[in-house]
């Protein structure tokens, strides 16, 4: 069969020759006999690419998803991404190299993060970024776990405005390290810090999303105030497109920012790659998580990159490190540096403008249709908004792929069964999240609203 | 330099070696990339649509260019970076093969690069498909029962695959404290052990370069949760008492957790499951050709023996029966005792799916015919360089070999770090230095199945060049020289840290 081996029978005679071997089956003679594989992999025979290709484009096809309009967010938005961006991020240059460990041949690569870590630090409104995390949900937990070593104290206050999937994957890794995390409950979109028990002790760490998972806007500055209080260290999981329009988490006095850069030129790729972000204050950045891109100059005095405060890391620092990640999402951190270059200043404020008027009309349209109320009390919405159906949302969404759209994400989906402490089981049954983002047009949201209002009548 | 005027589109980053100005120097004000949809949506000012406490006062300063200027910077950028498809890449432990095109076109397809991860199961059972058959062939690969694909790199699987083993000693009843690890590690296991809220407790590498059993049996007792171990390990070796090992460290009720970097050199040979591992990582990144993005992103799926398979995260993409009518075949489920999720969605899905394509392209043969040759190259090159270089443990190695400059350092003055910069020089991408941090001066090559002899010798070539200049006392501390950058100075950077371009103007 054919593949990417280079390698002719007489290359392999002369090189096991070389080795005084007759065999390629000889270079495995350090293999215990009673462990080798008998009979081969329980795997197909290799395919030719044309074969494994249609496979996968039958594969694509069973994904209907992909073919309708796309009102689901969630954490993951139907953004511009234009060719110019998906070209240059497609360089073999960036996509098939290593990590930047020999800085003299991976300037490039370094030079655009530098560029990356500028852009996140001005939208974060912090001075220090790194060079990505997995995603979202791990920025959460590698913020979680800075203000915990920071503050010296392991009891954690969580919104339960922050992402349900992201809340989960905080409380499987603080099992390790032993963190208590306390989920603070939303009412009518709006966390109730008073709420919250303090019977675990006082937390060392606030965490609040702005917007929330529900899209609304609440006030970062009740958070800092209780922090400050408190003595806590505050994580805002931001969205960088709301912060085109709203005060970044710098100016809300927040000491970390996370947050997900899949908005920033990532496709939706069914939810991965994607990209974590995470920017601190200055006070922290000998406890940041993972990589770290620094300028200095060569031996000539230019200009250069390089990968710094590396005591940090895993590599170094062994299990006294401050994270244990090595391989980040550098590709689409050099991606979000391209898609940012590509909107500019000006860009990133329209984006997220046309967001808002576009998730603006539609929640008006929407809350025009009988028995469809908001799920959210007076706060204000960007992106994405809540709402309460007549019916349960996975029919709605059921019906509405039929009509060529996807309506939204249900939130008891989302949700899962860990739940939300302030959505009943009704409530989450009910609700629908929909997502407006700037390539959704006036014609497709008001088909939207008119298939939507059909399927609850039905 | 310290500034250019936006829109001067020149190659001299690389015609000279001077340096590229960062974006925001090549901003101008008033200069647009962007495009967007009409949409006829009603316009609506900011003021109506965001409260003024919440209102930002000035936009985020991001940078004003054309997009001709966009692509003139990234391109020139990009050719300051070495990457594999512009040479050999023989960095140790990191795999750095060829990655086949034919994954990007599927990455490409738009049914799964556009695909919504919140969308039901009924619309995305294509994407389910994928990641339950790219399980399946996980697990036949590794010999394993049962895998979670949402770990979004190889560390992330040894965080995931600790909090398995600690999800099995609690439902045990049992609190145990300690993970051991050879002293060969990676940096990565020992961090992960911290942050899965367990103690290292470390063992020395025997003379042959393989765990020593004696060291282990002396610290094996019911307070070991487990044991990580990479086999071949980081010295290129197979670890060949692996029997032994499981044996010994199962008696005692811990749990064998195998670090599956370097996988490629036994796929199809033997594997992790048939040695007595409980729970296996792979990095797809590695192993299975997915480009490494410049650092990330990679994907490092766990697979478990059937007995820990109940504590896998979830929700997990399973087969369902066939339905009569034609329903779905895949959907979702959530294991009864699940550590919980590990990734905000299902992984990194379309690393995942180049991965199965690559698996799919290799097959049962193809996927041997990697390790074969794989382990061949590898042999050959030390055979080749033991004339001029000191071998770690010069005997049959797998995947890699670990050199050593100990002697050229010792006799000549020249390090590791000297020769890998020299290496440059040459055109050649140097192998992993310093690491292992058990051999001194080490220098690991790592050259991969789809390196020609033509390269490997052309490779040998130039490291039998370097040592030659090494022992004539002709290689200085100043290589590499034909690099956009020579030299950077790593001390300066940490020491007057300017991480932002704000940073370095604030200076």
């Amino acid at each position: 069969m054919p593949d990417y081996l280079p390698h002719t029978e007489d290359d392999i005679k002369e090189m096991l020759a070389f080795l005084g071997l007759s065999s390629l089956d000889e270079l495995f003679a350090t293999v215990p006999a009673a462990l080798r594989l008998s009979g081969g992999l329980a795997l197909e025979e290799g395919r030719p690419e044309p074969d494994v290709v249609a496979r996968f484009e039958e594969r694509a096809r069973a994904n209907a998803t992909a073919g309708l309009v796309c009102f689901a967010g969630a954490g993951a938005y139907d953004h511009e991404v234009p060719a110019v961006v998906r070209s240059l991020a497609g360089r073999s240059e960036f996509v098939t190299s290593y990590t930047p460990y020999q800085a003299e041949v991976a300037q490039g690569v370094l030079q655009a993060v530098f560029e990356f870590q500028t852009l996140v630090a001005r939208i974060a409104g912090l001075p220090i970024a790194n060079a990505s995390l997995y995603d979202g949900a791990s920025a959460l937990v590698e913020g979680v776990n800075l203000g915990v070593a920071a503050s010296g104290r392991p009891v954690v206050w969580v919104s339960a405005g922050v992402h349900p999937h992201w809340r989960a994957v905080l409380d499987t890794f603080a099992v390790g390290p032993g963190h208590r995390v306390v989920e603070v409950p939303l009412d009518l979109g709006r966390t109730v810090w008073e709420g919250a028990a303090e019977a675990g002790g006082a937390p060392g760490v606030l965490v609040l999303g702005y917007p929330n998972y529900l899209g609304c806007l609440e006030d970062p500055a009740e958070a800092r105030a209780l922090a400050d209080r408190l003595g806590a260290v505050l994580v805002m999981a931001a969205d960088p497109v709301a912060v085109g329009l709203v005060k970044s988490p710098g100016e809300w006095g927040a000491d970390v920012m996370v947050g997900e850069g899949q908005a920033l030129g990532v496709p939706l790729a069914f939810g991965g790659p994607y990209l974590g972000l995470f920017a601190c204050s200055q006070e922290h950045v000998r406890r940041l998580p993972g990589r770290l891109v620094g300028e200095t100059v060569d031996r000539d005095g230019r200009r250069a990159y390089v990968t710094t405060l590396r005591a940090r890391e895993q590599d170094i620092r062994r299990e006294r490190a401050t994270s244990n990640v090595c391989t980040n999402e550098t590709l689409l951190a050099v991606t979000a540096a391209i898609q940012l270059g590509w909107l500019g200043t000006s860009g990133l404020a329209e984006v997220a403008l046309r967001c808002a008027r576009g998730a603006r009309y539609c929640r008006d349209a929407l809350l025009g249709i009988d028995g469809v109320e908001p799920l959210t009390g007076e706060t204000p919405v960007l992106r994405e908004f809540a709402l309460r159906l007549p019916v349960r949302a996975d029919l709605v969404i059921g019906r509405l792929a039929a009509e060529g759209y996807l309506a939204g994400v249900a939130l008891d989906q989302l949700v899962g069964d860990r739940g939300d402490g302030s959505l009943d089981a009704e409530a989450a049954a009910h609700g629908l999240l929909v997502a407006v983002t700037e390539r959704r047009t006036r014609a497709e949201i008001d088909g939207l609203v008119a298939a939507l209002d059909k399927a609850v009548r039905s | 330099m310290t500034s250019a005027p936006g829109g001067r589109a020149r190659s001299i980053p690389l015609l000279g070696h001077d340096t590229e100005p960062t974006l925001f120097e090549l901003s101008a004000p008033g200069r647009q990339s962007w495009q967007l949809r009409t949409t006829g949506v009603p316009d609506r000012t900011v003021d109506e649509l965001v409260p003024a406490a919440h209102r930002r006062r000035e936009l985020v300063p991001i940078a004003e260019v054309s997009e001709r200027d966009l692509v003139g910077h990234f391109t020139r950028l990009s050719h300051r970076q070495f990457s594999i498809d512009l040479g050999a890449y023989p960095l140790g432990s990191c795999t750095m093969k060829y990655n086949p095109k034919v994954a990007d076109a599927v990455a490409a397809l738009p049914g799964l690069a556009a695909a919504h991860p919140g969308a039901p199961a009924s619309l995305t059972q294509g994407w389910l498909a994928v990641l339950v058959e790219l399980e399946e062939a996980l697990c036949a690969i590794s010999g394993m029962a049962a895998a979670t694909l949402q770990p979004a790199a190889g560390a992330a699987g040894e965080l995931t695959g600790l909090l398995l083993m600690r999800a099995w000693h609690a439902a045990a009843g049992e609190d145990r404290r300690r993970v051991i690890i050879p002293d060969s590690a990676h940096g990565t296991n020992p961090a992960s052990v911290t942050l899965g809220g367990y103690q290292v407790t470390t063992v020395p590498s025997d003379a042959r370069g393989c765990v020593d059993m004696a060291a282990l049996r002396a610290v094996l007792d019911a307070d070991v949760a487990g044991i990580m171990l990479t086999n071949p390990n980081t010295l290129g070796l197979f670890e060949e008492d692996i029997a032994e090992i499981a044996g010994a460290v199962h008696e005692v009720g811990g749990l064998l957790y195998y670090d599956g970097a370097n996988l490629n050199a036994i796929l199809g040979v033997v594997r992790p499951g048939d040695m007595g591992f409980d729970i296996v990582h792979l990095n797809l990144h590695k192993t299975f050709a997915t480009p490494h993005g410049g650092g990330g992103p990679g994907a490092g799926p766990v697979a478990v023996s059937a007995r820990l398979a109940e504590f896998l995260p979830g929700p997990r993409p399973v087969r369902l029966a066939p339905g009569a009518d034609g329903g779905p075949r895949f959907g979702w489920e959530t294991p009864a005792r699940s550590i919980g999720r590990v990734h905000g969605w299902h992984g990194n899905a379309l690393v995942l799916a180049r991965a199965l394509a690559y698996i799919e392209v290799h097959g049962r043969d193809g996927l041997l015919r990697v390790a074969e040759r794989a382990v061949l190259n590898a042999n050959w090159l030390r055979r080749r360089l033991s004339s001029s270089y000191d071998v770690a443990f010069d005997r049959p190695c797998m995947h890699e070999v670990v050199l050593s400059a100990a002697t050229l350092r010792k006799a000549h003055g020249v390090s590791a770090l000297d020769v890998a910069k020299r290496l440059i020089d040459e055109g050649f991408h140097p192998p992993t230095v310093y690491f292992p941090l058990i051999v001194d001066e080490a220098l690991m090559v790592e050259p991969t199945e789809t390196e020609s002899k033509e390269t490997l010798m052309a490779l040998a070539d130039a490291f039998e060049a370097v040592a030659a200049e090494a022992v004539a006392g002709l290689l200085d501390h100043e290589s590499p020289r034909h690099t956009p950058v020579r030299r950077v100075d790593e001390a300066r950077a940490a020491r007057r840290l300017v991480a932002t371009y704000d940073a370095r103007r604030e200076e």
